[in-house]
């Protein structure tokens, strides 16, 4: 079992090489002209909100717990970054130290916000819980607008530019693949069992105000992270940009996605932040197909497009040495699952 | 009495909850031995299912207190109560119902295993052994309530019966001393009943298990249990051996009513 499983990383590594190559082509051959450094942008603001959606789904679709306050744990990651990055940047240090010095301080800070709100919010759920994390963000956002180091109110600008698309496609496929096997262990089983029925879960000797609040802490380490690559890549940023809207946007990615399934916000959020951008042109009916669709999803497809379905390259690949070329083959941002 | 040539497993003294002004269990007391088999009976709304509440720490006693193989167990949380050896199954059943039968098991199991957040995040070796480990008792546990074959279906589809087995292999995996039955062959044919029956004494004989049986069936209650309680109104009104209280006049009144009673009503 165990020898299967390595192998099967190894072939997902693999993929997301393949991956990455195609896309170090595709951007470097200058097959795209003068568009290169804009898809570039929209691939990277695909990055993060990967990170963003995924990190949520932990919460959403493993842990059954709305959140509509990630866009909070967003801003600590952001600006906590970005005010280290700010003291280091004269020492000269290398982009990719400053880089991962700053993702680990905002995942680090959100992780440190996610305990303190988590402890005490933990105790509630469903739509009390989904209420706290609501004030949580909007109280964040506030506490950032007052902060005179995060600018006060007014842009904080000036971030270095960090996230260049490479570094943050690493960074997400770190992530995603931290996360997930964070889910398919001990923990995630747990998480599971809770969300199926947090008496029996009780009953089977789990600790479920332990397992939701180390849960909740490492989706908000996520975010942070995210939150992190926003910030080096927007380069600048003022805390509106934090609000209720953006929290809403990331749960409605993971719920188109899937809940409870990591491919499905992967490939919704990919999905869903390059959408804006190629219907730049009918931009007065953007919103207006952005709603049809999600009205259209929750009708026929109430578990997501995805449900709790995640792909597995290796059995991808099972099937089609084993001649089923009908296996449906799917390359989008980071697909690293085992079976 | 048998408890007493028997090793005292849990004991139970003038154990008492209110709700509000109102008294739900009142001088409970209980004493079950080594892989003993308790029957707890009473008419609906007696207080059976609170008295499980109390002793698996979903409500805490106001009076008296529980004992687990001599220690004190007031106070503590319920999965502090399972570590500590007594687990549960539910009146109306509570299956982790989207996971499969074997991840159900494995669980229960969660806190008998150790590999912290790292080796779950970069897969280290201690992670695999551990798994591993885990999937075979999880389908040895399985075997012994006859689900081995069904270990990787989900757990909503299976059959009633199947879903009841399956919530004690998940109270198994605890590893606890003490198994609390609440209603175990409600709603189950004759045939699965008896299967039940063959379960119950697998687990006494086997893992030396105690149980304590709320259960409605007579037939099976008195046919199964080497002692019963009868409860009230939360006060206890008998115990004793399946004869003794077959021929209590106070439990043949609580069950059926006081006979000159009716006749002055009717009156």
């Amino acid at each position: 079992m165990s020898k299967d499983k390595r192998i099967s990383y190894l072939i997902n590594l693999a993929g997301i090489c393949v991956m990455f190559v195609l896309f170090v082509l595709l951007f470097e051959s200058g097959a795209l002209g003068s568009r290169t450094s804009y898809i570039k942008g929209i691939c990277t603001t695909a990055c993060y909100t990967i990170v963003m959606v995924t990190s949520l789904n932990l919460l959403t679709g493993f842990m059954g717990e709305f959140s509509l306050g990630h866009a909070g744990f967003m801003s600590v990651g952001a600006y906590a970054s970005s005010i280290v990055t700010g003291f280091l940047g004269n020492y000269g240090l290398p982009p990719v130290l400053l880089f991962i010095i700053a993702l680990l301080v905002g995942g680090l800070a959100a992780a440190v916000t996610g305990v303190a709100v988590g402890i005490p919010a933990l105790r509630l759920r469903g739509d009390y819980l989904c209420i706290v994390t609501v004030a949580f963000a909007e109280i964040i956002r506030v506490a950032f607008c007052n902060f005179e180091i995060t600018g006060g109110g007014m842009t904080l600008s000036g971030i270095a530019k960090l996230s260049n698309f490479y570094w943050c496609f690493w960074a997400t496929v770190i992530c995603v693949t931290l996360m997930y096997m964070y889910v398919r262990s001990r923990y995630g089983r747990t998480v599971v069992a809770i969300r199926e029925d947090y008496i029996a879960a009780a009953a089977s000797g789990i600790n479920v105000t332990y397992y939701k609040v180390l849960t909740f802490t490492i989706s908000a380490f996520f975010a942070g992270i995210g939150g992190a690559m926003y910030a080096h890549f927007m380069t600048a940023m003022i805390p509106t940009n934090f609000n209720f809207m953006y929290s809403a946007e990331f749960l409605t990615e993971v719920i188109i996605g899937g809940t409870g399934s990591l491919t499905g916000s992967i490939i919704g959020a990919a999905f869903l932040s390059a959408l804006p951008e190629l219907m730049r042109q009918f931009s007065t009916y953007r919103m207006l197909a952005y709603s049809v669709v999600l009205v259209i999803v929750m009708i026929f497809k109430p578990g997501g497009i995805f449900g709790t379905y995640e792909f597995s390259l290796t059995r991808a690949l099972r099937k089609l040495k084993n001649g089923e070329l009908s296996a449906k083959k799917k390359s989008t941002g980071g697909n690293v699952h085992e079976e | 009495m048998k408890s007493e040539n028997k090793e005292l497993v849990l004991e139970a003294r003038n154990l008492g909850i209110t709700f509000g002004g109102l008294k739900a269990v009142d001088n409970f007391c209980l004493k079950i031995g080594k892989s003993e088999l308790v029957g707890l009976i009473g008419p609906n709304g007696a207080g059976k299912t609170t008295v499980f509440n109390m002793l698996t720490g979903v409500y805490q006693p106001t009076e008296g207190s529980f004992y687990l193989n001599g220690e004190r167990m007031n106070g503590k949380k319920t999965h502090q109560v399972v570590e500590a050896g007594i687990a549960r199954t539910f009146q109306n059943i509570r299956l982790f119902k989207k996971m499969t039968v074997v991840e159900n098991v494995k669980a229960a199991m969660n806190m008998h295993m150790h590999y912290g957040l790292l080796a779950s995040f970069f897969r280290l070796p201690s992670y695999f052994r551990e798994e591993e480990e885990i999937d075979r008792k999880a389908r040895e546990l399985l075997a012994v309530v006859h689900l081995e074959d069904k270990a990787d279906y989900i757990a909503e589809n299976l059959p009633y019966g199947q879903q009841r087995r399956l919530e004690i292999a998940r109270a198994l995996a605890t590893g606890m001393k003490v198994l609390l039955l609440d209603e175990p062959a409600a709603g189950m044919n004759p045939t699965e009943t008896a299967e039940l029956l063959d379960i119950i004494n697998v687990i006494r004989n086997q893992f030396q298990i105690s149980v304590l049986l709320i259960e409605h069936d007579m037939s099976l209650v008195m046919k199964i249990c080497e002692r019963i309680q009868v409860i009230d109104y939360g006060v206890t009104i008998a115990s004793g051996t399946p004869e003794e209280i077959a021929n209590n006049p106070r439990v043949i009144e609580a069950y059926l009513g006081k006979e000159d009673e009716e006749g002055e009503e009717i009156c």
